[in-house]
């Protein structure tokens, strides 16, 4: 009983993008680069607020990606600072232009964060979810302690605006200026926008198939021949990829960099993003990160209660939507489990039940 | 000739030997079964040979190749493939899903090649999608190939695992107890199953209990007692082994 398939059939690649998702994709980035930077012009406040949550979105996407192998990653914010100090001591000693920091950021982070997970990606569950956390405080204290090369608790300041983008003499982009933040805003938006369709493309192709094989159950993959450790590496680096761009974004935005810039408070912000805005999206992390952040400015006024609402929150979010936020708008649309189960035909030969616990 | 080689086998865990100075041989196109009571060590002697446990001392040979200190990924590329006990599968994916992932091993594109779509990959994925929809139909699961894996029924969940197995193109098949929990009609056509793969040129090394299906499908039957090996032939010398039955009587009334 063989039909034929159209290529969306897998699920993969083409994953769901029917016309109207991507009408609304359309509408969404429409409103996110045009609307939004034209609507707040004047509002230095709120477009700090946005660029702030767009990146802190980026960062995440990455914990997102370790997610999607399976392990629970708190050391974001050790990549986060990884990233920023190299974009930091390249620009300002080393006179290294804002445009190429920012990727040799992401690859210093990448490539620390390969070395250090070939040893503790073997760890799963809590055990490698505790050594992260370690690992973010351990980042922290080794810039405290890196001498003059890290100058200790004080910090790199003065860290430079980003310089004009210029190929064969001609300007791309113009140098940042002042106290202007729109450009940031709309690298910050670019950022973003090029994360999630990185991260997109990672886990709707067979790449993905096989991090989610792994998430599954690692022996069975290994058994049909998926070099476990390599990949689990693969995405680990990924995800230390994006947080040292990210870093190094916040690095330039800010014009400086601490120790305490990332916290292990921040390692687990970023771990909570993804768990809020839904596991199962890509957009997962962004919604999270937009969510949190705004209602976090808007708690402001509440000041002494601020942490409490929060906390509350987070709890009940966990408690009564585990699968995210995301998962209340997709439980309609996307559903694929509870429709392609009804719908086919499963004659059964053990008499059992289906679904039955095996 | 033989294929695959388990040469003076051993592994201790703590004070207890597991597998103690296991010695046998697995000729090509054969279906060779492990038998033994509870506690023999068969399991272990699998996971040894897949190379998911090491040795303690001893070694496996396949195609003159020591691949029993390799990891068990490399030795799945080799050919030496298993299955798991019960029902392990990719449960969050639908069964043609699992066994396209399955299909890993014969990957052309690069990791960067599929991150971009490059011909390669798109070739290799078009190319999986076929064979698994074939790999499915010849076990008799093309009904169900786009449904959940974790909502298919026990038999159709054993099958897909050795779906996934056949997906990697293994040369010889380990099979870990892939009758166990079966009523007789879907013993009687699991076994079928089972010599139709060795039809198709793999051999097979099965771990079992049921008695009568492994005395129906094997070529020959090797026994473990205690980490030991205490019998090796064929079906009909092993029904007549007294050491064979001294040592199943006890467990044969457990098992019951």
């Amino acid at each position: 009983m063989r039909q034929t398939m159209p290529a969306s059939d897998l699920g993969w690649g083409q994953l769901g993008l029917t016309a109207a998702r991507l009408a609304g994709l359309a509408l969404l980035a429409l409103v996110y680069l045009v609307a939004l930077p034209v609507w707040f012009a004047g509002s230095n406040y709120i477009l700090g607020v946005l660029t702030n949550a767009s990146i802190l979105s980026f960062i995440s996407l990455g914990v997102w990606v370790t997610f999607a192998i399976g392990r629970i990653n708190i050391s974001q914010g050790a990549f986060a600072l990884i990233g920023g100090y190299t974009a930091a001591i390249l620009s300002t000693r080393h006179g290294v232009s804002f445009w190429l920091c920012l990727p040799l950021a992401g690859l210093v982070a990448a490539a620390v964060g390969t070395i250090i997970g070939i040893a503790i990606l073997r760890l799963r569950g809590v055990y490698f979810a505790m050594i992260t956390l370690s690992l973010t405080e351990a980042v922290r204290l080794a810039f405290l302690n890196g001498g003059a090369f890290t100058q200790g608790a004080s910090g790199i300041v003065n860290i430079p605006r980003p310089d004009a983008l210029e190929i064969f003499g001609l300007t791309i982009i113009p140098a940042f200026r002042g106290a202007d933040p729109l450009p940031y805003y709309f690298l910050a938006a670019t950022l973003l926008i090029l994360g999630l369709l990185a991260v997109w493309r990672l886990t709707t192709s067979r790449l993905g198939w096989v991090f989610r094989s792994m998430r599954q159950n690692e022996e069975l993959a290994a058994s049909i021949g998926i070099n476990v450790a390599k990949y689990r590496v693969i995405a680990y680096g990924f995800s230390c990829f994006l947080g040292g761009v990210g870093g190094a974004f916040f690095a330039a935005f800010h014009q400086n960099i601490y120790p305490a810039t990332y916290s292990v408070t921040d390692s687990v912000n970023f771990m909570l993003y993804c768990f809020l805005g839904g596991l199962d999206f890509v957009f997962g992390p962004v919604v999270g990160a937009f969510l949190l952040v705004i209602s976090f400015e808007l708690l402001h006024d509440l000041q002494q209660y601020q942490a409490l609402i929060y906390g509350i929150l987070m709890i009940s979010c966990i408690l009564w939507l585990p699968n995210g936020i995301l998962s209340l708008t997709f439980r309609r649309g996307q559903a694929p489990e509870g429709e392609e189960e009804a719908a086919a035909p499963v004659p059964d030969p053990s008499g059992k039940p289906r679904g039955s616990p095996t | 000739m033989s294929l695959l080689e388990v040469q003076q086998l051993t592994r201790r865990f703590g004070g207890l030997v597991a597998v103690n100075g296991v010695d046998f041989a697995v000729n090509e196109g054969e279906i060779l079964a492990v038998i033994g009571p509870n506690g023999a060590g068969k399991s272990t002697l699998f996971k040894l040979i897949t190379a998911f446990l090491r040795p303690s001392s001893g070694r496996v040979v396949f195609q003159g190749e020591v691949i029993s200190a390799l990891k068990p990924h490399v030795v799945a590329r080799k050919g030496v493939v298993r299955t798991f006990q019960e029902t392990t599968i990719f449960r969050e994916m639908t069964a043609l899903q699992n066994v396209v992932v399955a299909h890993h091993l014969r990957t052309r594109a690069s990791s960067l090649g599929i991150f971009f779509n490059f011909p390669t990959a798109r070739a290799d994925e078009a190319g999986f999608r076929e064979s698994a929809a074939e790999i499915l139909d010849y076990l008799g699961l093309g009904a169900v190939k786009d449904a959940q894996a974790r909502g298919l029924p026990h038999g159709y969940l054993r099958a897909l695992g050795i779906a996934l197995a056949m997906a990697a193109e293994p040369k010889v098949l380990l099979l870990d107890e892939p009758f166990s929990g079966m009523n007789p009609e879907e013993t009687d056509r699991a076994v079928r199953m089972v010599q139709g793969i060795r039809d198709r040129g793999v051999t097979v090394l099965l771990v079992e209990h049921d008695m009568s299906a492994v005395m129906r499908i094997s070529d020959r039957i090797v026994v473990l007692n205690f980490g030991t090996k205490i019998a090796e032939g064929t079906p009909a010398q092993i029904r007549q082994n007294d050491a064979v039955i001294e040592a199943y009587l006890g467990s044969e009334d457990e098992a019951l």
